[in-house]
């Protein structure tokens, strides 16, 4: 048999991986975009051009700039404690704790991520809730009873509750990343920082941060593209009530596409969603190519 | 609890500047007789700062396993109970509840998600495994194009593909199927996986293959009998991934799947809460059934999950 031949056979260990990809990931994808440029619904025969309509839907909706705004604190809010606070934790974990019990607190802060989400959020809503909740009973027994909320049935408490429990999943899970960074780094570097002088929150600063950069780098990509796609979560413990205070784009294009059977519009949402995490993603390429270039 | 464990003293570097950092011996304060003092209150700076942070470690560990221990216990109540003893332990064990949630649905729901998430990990690992060795040992035709679609698929979002999937599932006969779910959680994490097979596949050395050639093995052959042996590890943790992945998945589950007796325990739980509203320790129970099959997993596999955590997001 010829080498071509051969080669060209080759292809089909390749293929069943590619064809799925082709057909449920990009296809998809591509289809939306078409799909966002006519108004139908899951019952109409034949849907109607409407050109950049949709889009002016959005723009005109102040649920859509709710959920954006929602998303972007959500991002915030994730920055602040799963990159920043992960950090510093890892970071503690590796300066104060021996080896042997390091292990056993990875592994307890680790357990929130292997929960699905559904789990964790129902959960949550108990805890929050009013009537058997520990949240309220909490704040009551320090005596901060004026504190006590209905946390997700309020339009001011629910979006900060979800965003809450979000954190308690997914801080160990970030930590134990930058666990894996941090041990990376050649020992000889922190060593040499401490003979000359320099204390544990100095070699934080100097040693740790840009020796994790990539890893940093990369937690942070994840947790912003994760903060935009974010669903699971609010659909769970409020579906993004009441009265739409924390509705994200991933439930408000649900909502549309299925509930208001405003497909159209919906595949608008799903548009600029993917546009938000495609210029994450092209911020991602740029930013390793340029470190590569530096290194 | 770990408060009480012995406050381990790390082994220390002989280097003088250590006593900035961990108690120090006294031997090496009497070294230095000079700067005693500011030693001294360094030393205390030092024990504060290692209190301090022990206790925020410890309060940690509070807030995390709180809540799971909590769903533990309410699950063994009775409805009084959760509502007059939030904070104590169940007065007896009543193991009925999970009885009554199994019949609730929550076995229907477990065993649909056991179909769903067996079979897209067989049918993830096969695939990738495949497409990896293509692309590294054989290095099929456009292989960097395939990568490179690959790479690209990493960063697509199920949640934009939903409104066109919706319709194509339809037109495939799949929809509202365990094969919707199966296809879809293959599908989107094809990439990720082929990803984590590649990298190991890579430093696996070209010799190996070689001598299986000289040994008359055709490519298929030393496929299934030396490189997939010898990738076991990896596969083990893209596995585990896997099941995390599908054990957990919602969007897909909740849009695609419409008939009740087949819905996976992420919506189904979903739909349990608002069937049973205030029956709440059945409804702890059925959380509980739902999340300790992963936690155990978790804790057997914890090497494995996490070597393929880190090495699918590091290279």
């Amino acid at each position: 048999m010829s080498t071509t031949l051969m080669r060209w056979r080759s292809l089909a260990w390749v293929l069943p991986a590619l064809v799925l990809l082709l057909v449920f990931v990009y296809y998809p994808i591509v289809d939306n975009l078409r799909l966002s440029l006519f108004s139908w619904n899951a019952f109409s025969v034949a849907p109607t051009f409407v050109g950049l309509d949709n889009y002016r839907t959005a723009f005109h909706d102040p649920i859509f700039w709710t959920a954006l705004r929602n998303n972007t604190v959500f991002a915030i809010v994730s920055l602040v404690f799963q990159v920043g606070f992960s950090l510093v934790l890892a970071a503690l974990l590796e300066e104060f704790v021996h080896e042997r019990l390091r292990g056993i607190l990875r592994t307890i802060y680790f357990i929130p991520a292997v929960i699905s989400i559904t789990v964790a959020g129902i959960l949550f809503s108990f805890l929050y809730n009013p009537e058997i909740g520990l949240v309220n009973r909490l704040l009551g027994a320090v005596g901060l009873e004026s504190w006590q909320h209905s946390w997700l049935g309020e339009p001011s408490t629910a979006m900060g509750s979800i965003i809450a429990m979000s954190q308690w999943q997914s801080i160990g899970y970030t930590a134990i990343l930058f666990v894996v960074g941090i041990q990376r780094i050649p020992k000889e570097f922190h060593e040499a920082a401490k003979v000359d002088g320099a204390g544990p929150i100095r070699r934080f600063f100097s040693v740790t941060v840009p020796m994790v950069r990539e890893m940093t780098t990369l937690i942070i990509i994840l947790t912003v593209s994760g903060a935009f796609l974010v669903f699971n979560e609010v659909m769970v413990m409020t579906a993004g009530g009441p009265s739409n205070s924390s509705q994200v784009l991933g439930t408000w294009l649900y909502r549309n596409a299925f509930l208001n059977d405003d497909m159209g519009y919906a595949s608008a949402i799903a548009t600029v969603i993917f546009v938000i995490t495609l210029a994450i993603g092209a911020v991602q390429i740029v930013v390793s190519r340029r470190r590569r270039i530096q290194w | 609890m770990v408060m009480s464990a012995p406050s381990p003293t790390p082994t220390p570097a002989p280097t003088p500047t250590r006593r900035k950092l961990a108690s120090p011996t006294a031997a090496t304060s009497a070294k230095t007789p000079a700067v005693g003092r500011s030693t001294r209150a360094a030393r205390l700076g030092a024990r504060a700062t290692r209190l301090a942070v022990w206790l925020g470690l410890a309060l940690l560990v509070v807030a995390v396993l709180y809540p799971l221990l909590w769903m533990v216990f309410s699950s063994f109540k009775s409805n009084q109970e959760v509502f007059a003893s939030p904070w104590g332990l169940p007065g007896e064990l009543r193991w009925g509840n999970f009885g009554r949630a199994g019949s609730a649905g929550v076995v229907r729901y477990f065993v649909n998600s056991v179909l769903v998430t067996s079979a897209s990990i067989l049918t993830t690992v096969l695939f990738s495994a495949w497409a990896a060795y293509g692309l590294v040992r054989l290095r099929v035709p456009f292989g960097g194009t395939i990568l490179g679609l690959l790479l690209g698929g990493l960063m697509l979002a199920p949640t934009v593909a939903l409104i066109p999937l919706f319709g194509l599932l339809q037109r495939l006969h799949i929809y509202d199927s365990y094969w919707a779910l199966i296809v879809l959680y293959t599908a989107f994490r094809i990439p990720f996986t082929t990803f984590l097979i590649r990298a190991y596949m890579i430093d696996i050395p070209s010799e190996v293959d070689e001598a299986a050639t000289l040994d008359g093995c055709s490519p298929t052959q030393a496929f299934w009998q030396v490189i997939l042996p010898m990738c076991r590890p990896i596969l083990v943790s893209a596995a585990l991934l896997q099941a995390l992945f599908a054990w957990n998945e919602f969007v897909f589950a909740l849009v695609f799947i419409s008939t009740g007796d087949l819905k996976t325990l992420p919506v189904g739980l979903m739909d349990m809460q608002s069937r049973l509203l205030t029956d709440w320790p059945v409804q702890f129970a059925g959380l509980t059934m739902a999340a300790l099959p992963m936690i155990v997993l978790f804790l057997i596999g914890q090497r494995q999950f996490l070597r393929g955590l880190t090495d699918g997001i590091g290279k």
